[in-house]
């Protein structure tokens, strides 16, 4: 029969009892309405059992129905480990149970249970490992039986994204207190956001009985949730999770597939408190739940929770719970008070007034299952804390309802730096030392909607000579699991928690910290207060990956002339976030061969935009110059390019590149590709430090270039030019001059990195394209075409260039690099000169020489190649390759300082061992007299 | 069922030991005062006692055994490093822990999954390279690995080549492993404290005496503890109890994040980590995937996280596994590393005399438990450091021999 629990239509706020839904669980089809969670429409069906435990395969049903506990966590299409007390069913929506083997109802893995006496807390730890090695083996049949739901490796998220937020005052929870605290901050003119988890406003009120008389929190909702809606500046989001807060109100709030990033002025915290279970043998079947949970079941539900059913009683909202029974037509077998003292309340009155059978001063001591679903439970006086008498009382019941106390919701509270303290007296657990900003209201701070707080019984725990009372039931814990901890010497709460892994589950310690806390502090003779509990941290409530990853926003840099790169067949390589042109065509062997020889015999042309570069300017430019890189620039005439090298304190090379000197007060510097921001934070730092009057800007996205390279460079390049005089005697090696070309106003820069005739042209960014294809046109009869970083590479490896980060590592001193030329020896100060000098007075270990490879069937040397002498170890290859222009196998390393000279032979270990001998040779490869640089006649 | 299991099933609790020594009066002077009760404070003087002798021993520590940095690094155990002396120093290290379960008879479950870190430039290959050939040249197990490779490794990993950062190539360092984390340390103090040394937790330090230039005694908050012999093994706050001894470090220190997943059935079995994406990622016995590789941007002594962190920690998960989009995220965690310049450890003698230092442990503190341990306890009993330590003292820094580790991180600084 369909629905059998489903009570009459005065129950069931949440329902739409107009629209039916079908789903299906572990196959079968079964009907809800909308409104029903997965787990309410289930039970309306009489269908408890939604997983099996972690460890010993138990059965388990809706503890909270709040979304709040482990035991709910079932699979659904696309999300493993979802709650089924808080996702919404919906047509053909397929469910299964998690974690067993078989079926949910006769689950194969159950078997463990039986084991338990040998598997106790840390049974792991004293096992497994005997003979050495054999815990291998174990780990992996451990490993296919740990973990709960199934991840579907083929899901692709779709449609997550972000948005940021900004209000006055941020009210986490609409219960009551949370809606008056919204309404009182609306009035003061605020900018209120209301959030709360559920899919209606009202909170405790859609569910509790404060009073005997069931209307009074209906009227109290209704009168405070139409006046929050009828609020202007009060913007209400509801289905929505506050999961963290961050430093300075900065909360992260899930709602659906959105992550909002709240800053809030204010933040109120109204999160109510979470209820706590009673510990007793077998706590943990089917047709045990709190309190709350059975009255979330009949009032938003509209679903009985059970027929016959024993309240546990330990403080006055238990009888509200009585009241609520009785009005869905539950048979109260029992209310077993554990209190000794009459109850006043109002609500206690009307129960005793009812006749229900109501047990003093006693406890259910066990409860027992009849196929998976509670049977009866066995009741025994409280002779003292903890201790129960001999005499047993069992009673017939399928519903056992637990209100014995409640946990204050402190997670957002105490991640933001709040404290936990415990009152003996009230037995209850309540939040201190909040910073500025953040507050508390209703039963999270203790007040509770009638005034009174309502305090925890203090000890709802009876162990039992059998055990199985779950502290943990996310991690199948039992109180001698808890207490063995201590004994063993994890006595600090940290340290019960990792041996034990108590609160390490999905639910995060929400029903265990409290029980925990009062277990340890027995055991180790401390109070609860010293105690405590273990610190919450972010997220409040599981989520998933895709929530915080959102859209995946990965910005990629492109230059100006990209899409000429593209057409012209370039294969790309990434450099930073830079999309960079390795080499143009298919076959990388020949393209960068052709590349280079192009270069060498006629003209180039490389996209050098990526390149960085920073104005210098101000009065102390040179100044600035001269403490930042090694060079000297005070004395560098306008119009002129000098080398810049840069160390750091340690007197490590970190950066290169040219100082152009465009006037006596403003210098134009390039740094290298992925090096430009940190030398700009560091010139900006130092600049702040040294007070010069120096102005530094990074110009890097500013401007684009192109190096055309190569003898007939001039040739090609002197048409296209307004206002620059190529000649050698107007624009000799090393200058920079200013003015147009092909229109378009630029920084032409003579440099010789390729290690042939070339200008760089530096140009306004949004001009590339035009310079590019004005280049291209211009140098079509000396069969111009565009060359790659591959190609470049060669080149410079030819000239015996270096480049930083390649042929340099993070202890890589100029000295190794045989480049003291570029250090002034006169100047008192740079960054890096102390260390340099110190350096300099000691033996050098290594230095970076430059080898060629004679024999031409060798095994090729790569980059990173180690070069050796037997076992020992020499240095490494830091730079390699065959080279067009001299046909042979070329490359940089460091060496020995004692295997630098020039002829000495060195072996370089290359793939699978082969050995290749090599001679190291004088720099450059190429053009040593610096010819090439020279404007052909 | 294992023997050990039926054995340990049939005991009574009450007959079970305790395995370190509970609360008790702080004696007024120990032969060596030990400062920091985690992974390296458990094993200095669990190999004090085992293989010097030395039992009047008092591991001290603010809070409780194990809970800073042992309990928050994510149990990444490698060698794969690229200098000669660090991968020396970690392969030693990663042989001691393969045996550590059975020297404990505590299983901390050693578990070699071997690691992947993954290149997306040739600049990354380069450095590959590097750390392959230096590996294999001193005994360490590394190789590089091509993409097809990769994708028969871990066949779940995204190999998407039109992806912003395409994998190209990976360091395979099948001596990659890992262990739990917290038994480590809790096997290294239990074997101390049967030996006769003294566990003392909930016991600052709050200031250090020395006289004649050298230690004589450490103040707590439970009073002052004479010693002939201290020693700071305190990773996340190294410099502020250095400076209490008078002696500057050269660390700077940053919050390092990381978080776990809900558990899920296995599937994923090595280490996997891209310096690149700054994150890297493994599944746990117990099925939870932790992913780390979040250091902040800016020093700091706290170990709040931050919203942004996990942000950028999934997003460089769902780069390499986008099906872990649906992954629950359950806990996010910060651990303090203290970092030195060339992101190798300070071991070994310091300018106090008779005060050692085991600091500037960074990211890679865990990895080098048992080592640095072993080879600590030898020098604070034979007052000689031993070779595999010698390079790291902290004088390197005045000599100019860094051992230069910076490209041999998982995470990026």
């Amino acid at each position: 029969m369909s629905q059998v629990n489903r009570l009459a239509d005065t129950f069931g706020l949440l329902l739409d009892r107009r629209r039916p839904v079908l789903f299906e669980f572990e196959g079968e089809q079964y009907e809800g309405f909308e409104g029903d969670t997965i787990a309410s429409a289930l039970a309306a069906n009489d269908q408890w059992i939604l997983s099996r435990s972690f460890k010993y395969h138990r059965p388990r049903a809706a503890l909270t129905m709040a979304g709040q506990d482990a035991n709910t966590l079932v699979q659904i299409a696309g999300e493993p480990n979802c709650l089924a007390d808080r996702k919404p069913i919906s047509a053909g929506l397929a469910v299964f149970g998690q974690n067993y083997s078989g079926s949910l109802k006769r689950d194969r893995g159950s078997w463990v249970g039986y084991f338990s006496r040998f598997l106790g807390v840390g049974f792991y730890y004293h096992a497994f490992y005997r003979p050495r090695g054999v815990w291998e083996l174990w780990a992996k049949y451990f490993r296919r039986k740990a973990g709960l739901g199934r991840i579907d490796t083929n899901y692709r998220a779709e449609g997550f994204d972000k948005r940021y937020r900004f209000c006055d005052v941020a009210v986490v929870g609409a219960g009551p207190a949370g809606l008056a605290a919204a309404l009182d901050a609306a009035a003061s003119g605020a900018e209120v956001l209301l959030i709360d988890e559920n899919p209606t406003l009202g909170g405790s009120l859609n569910y509790s009985r404060i009073e005997a008389d069931a209307a009074i929190d209906a009227r109290l909702r209704i009168e405070l949730v139409d006046k929050v809606l009828a609020t202007q500046n009060i913007e209400v989001m509801t289905d929505t999770i506050a999961n963290g807060c961050f430093a300075d109100n900065w909360l992260s709030l899930v709602s659906k597939n959105r992550l909002h990033k709240l800053r809030a002025g204010r933040v109120v915290l109204c999160s109510g408190v979470m209820e706590q279970p009673a510990l007793f043998r077998n706590n943990d079947v089917p047709g045990v739940m709190m309190g709350s949970a059975a009255q979330r079941l009949i009032k938003m539900y509209g679903v009985r929770p059970g027929k016959r059913a024993l309240v546990l009683a330990g403080n006055d909202d238990a009888y509200g719970v009585v009241l609520d029974l009785i009005d869905a037509g539950v048979e109260i077998a029992a209310v077993v008070e554990l209190r000794d003292t009459p109850v006043s309340d109002s609500r206690a009155l009307a129960v005793a007034k009812s006749g229900t059978k109501i047990i003093s001063a006693a406890t259910v001591f066990s409860a027992s299952s009849r196929h998976g679903r509670l049977a009866s439970v066995e009741v025994r006086s409280i002779i003292s804390e903890g201790q129960c008498g001999d005499q047993p009382t069992t009673i017939e019941c399928d519903l056992l309802c637990m209100s014995v106390g409640f946990m204050p919701a402190y997670q957002l509270a105490c991640q933001i730096g709040g404290d936990l303290n415990y009152d003996d007296a009230s037995a209850s657990f309540s939040i201190h030392g909040l910073p500025e900003g953040f507050d508390l209201s209703g039963s999270v701070a203790g007040t509770w909607t009638n005034g009174e707080p309502v305090p925890n019984h203090h000890w709802p725990i009876f162990a039992h000579p059998q055990g199985n009372e779950f502290v943990d039931l996310d991690e199948d814990l039992k109180i001698k699991d808890i207490i063995d901890a201590t004994y063993s010497g994890y006595e600090h709460i940290q340290l019960v928690k990792r041996y034990s892994t108590c609160g390490m589950g999905p639910s995060q310690g929400r029903h265990s910290a409290l029980a925990a806390a009062r277990l340890v502090a027995k055991a180790t003779q401390k109070s609860v207060a010293e105690t405590g509990v273990t610190t919450a941290r972010p997220p409040f409530s599981a989520e998933t990956l895709a929530h915080c990853a959102g859209r995946q926003f990965h910005p990629a840099l492109r230059t100006n002339m990209h899409q000429r790169h593209v057409e012209a067949g370039a294969n790309f390589l990434l450099a930073g976030n830079w999309y960079r042109p390795a080499y143009y065509g298919n076959d990388a062997a020949s393209a960068i061969r052709d590349e280079v020889s192009q270069v060498r015999k006629s003209v180039g042309l490389i996209d050098v935009s990526t390149l960085g570069g920073i104005e210098v300017m101000g009065p102390d430019a040179a100044e600035f110059l001269n403490r930042i890189y090694t060079f000297a620039y005070k004395k560098q005439a306008p119009g002129t390019v000098r080398y810049a090298l840069m160390t750091n304190d340690a007197g490590v090379v970190v950066d290169d590149g040219v100082a152009c000197r465009l006037s006596e007060e403003h210098y134009y510097v390039t740094a290298t590709t992925s090096g430009v921001d940190r030398v700009y934070r560091h010139m900006l730092q130092r600049n702040a430090q040294w007070h010069l009057d120096v102005c530094l800007a990074n110009v890097s996205s500013a401007y684009c270039g192109v190096n055309i390279a190569g003898p007939r460079a001039a040739e090609v390049l002197q048409p296209l030019c307004d206002g620059i005089d190529l000649s050698a005697a107007a624009f000799p090696y090393l200058g920079v001059r200013l003015g147009k070309v092909a229109g378009i106003d630029v920084r032409v820069l003579r440099v010789g990195f390729v290690g042939d005739l070339g200008y760089e042209i530096h140009a306004p960014q949004h001009c590339g394209e035009a310079l590019w294809d004005a280049l291209m046109a211009a140098g079509a009869d000396a069969g111009i075409r565009p060359v790659g970083i591959e190609a470049q590479r060669m080149l410079r490896l030819e000239k015996g260039h270096i480049i930083i980060g390649q042929d340099t590592d993070a202890t890589t001193t100029p000295m190794e690099l045989q480049m003291t030329w570029a250090i002034a020896k006169a100047k008192p100060y740079f960054v890096g000169k102390r260390s340099l000098d110190i350096h300099a007075a000691r033996p050098q270990q290594r230095t970076l020489v430059g080898f060629s490879v004679d024999d031409t069937d060798a095994a090729m040397p790569l980059e990173s190649h180690l070069v050796v002498d037997g076992e020992r170890l020499l240095g490494r290859v830091t730079s390699s390759g065959h080279s067009p222009t001299l046909d042979k196998l070329i490359g940089l390393a460091y060496v020995d300082t004692e295997s630098c000279a020039p002829g000495t032979k060195m072996t370089i270990r290359c793939d699978e061992g082969a050995l290749t001998t090599a001679t190291v040779v004088t720099l450059p490869f190429f053009d040593p007299d610096n010819s090439r640089q020279e404007l052909p006649s | 069922m294992p023997f050990d299991l039926i054995k340990n099933g049939l005991r009574s609790a009450s007959a079970r030991k305790p395995h370190f020594s509970s609360a008790r009066d702080l004696k007024k002077h120990y032969d060596v005062v030990i400062i920091g009760a985690g992974g390296h404070g458990a094993a200095i003087a669990y190999y004090l006692a085992k293989y010097h002798g030395i039992t009047d021993v008092a591991v001290l520590d603010k809070a409780y055994l194990g809970g800073g940095n042992t309990a928050r690094n994510t149990a990444v155990i490698r060698s794969n490093y690229l200098t000669e002396e660090g991968i020396k120093f970690y392969r030693d290290s990663l042989s001691l822990f393969a045996n550590l379960s059975n020297e404990f008879s505590y299983n901390v479950m050693f578990e070699q999954r071997g690691q992947l870190t993954l290149a997306h430039s040739d600049a990354a290959i380069r450095n590959f390279r590097w750390r392959a050939e230096m590996n294999s040249h001193f005994g360490v197990r590394s190789r590089l690995l091509d993409r097809a490779e990769i994708r028969e490794l871990v066949p779940s990993l995204s190999m998407n080549e039109s992806a912003r950062f395409p994998i190209v190539g990976g360091l395979w360092h099948a001596d990659g492993a890992t262990a739990r984390h917290d038994a480590v340390v809790w096997g290294y103090m239990r074997g101390a404290c049967e030996r006769g040394v003294e566990l003392h937790q909930l016991t600052e330090v709050q200031g250090i005496d020395i006289s004649d230039g050298a230690v004589q005694s450490v103040q707590t908050n439970r009073g002052r503890v004479g010693c002939k012999i201290a020693v700071q093994a305190v990773a996340g706050c190294s410099s502020l109890l250095a400076q209490m001894a008078g002696i500057r470090l050269p660390i700077k220190t940053f919050p390092l994040q990381a978080m776990v997943t809900q558990p899920y059935k296995p599937l994923l079995v090595p280490l996997v980590s891209s310096p690149h994406l700054h994150v890297y990622v493994q599944q746990t016995s117990r099925g939870e995937f932790v992913i780390g590789g979040g250091s902040d941007d800016y020093p700091l002594y706290n170990t709040r996280s931050t919203l942004e962190q996990k942000e950028s920690l999934a997003d460089g998960t769902l780069e390499l596994f986008p099906f872990l989009a649906q992954a629950k995220i359950l806990r996010q965690w910060a651990g303090i590393t203290d970092m030195t310049p060339d992101y190798s450890p300070i071991m070994g003698p310091s300018p106090i005399k008779n005060y050692y230092l085991d600091a500037g442990w960074g990211t890679w503190g865990f990895k080098a438990t048992p080592i640095c341990g072993q080879t600590m306890a030898q020098l604070i009993a034979t007052g000689v450091t031993p070779d595999l330590i010698r390079p790291f003292d902290l004088e390197r820094f005045y000599r100019f021999q860094a051992l230069d580790e910076t490209g041999a991180t998982a995470a990026s600084h």
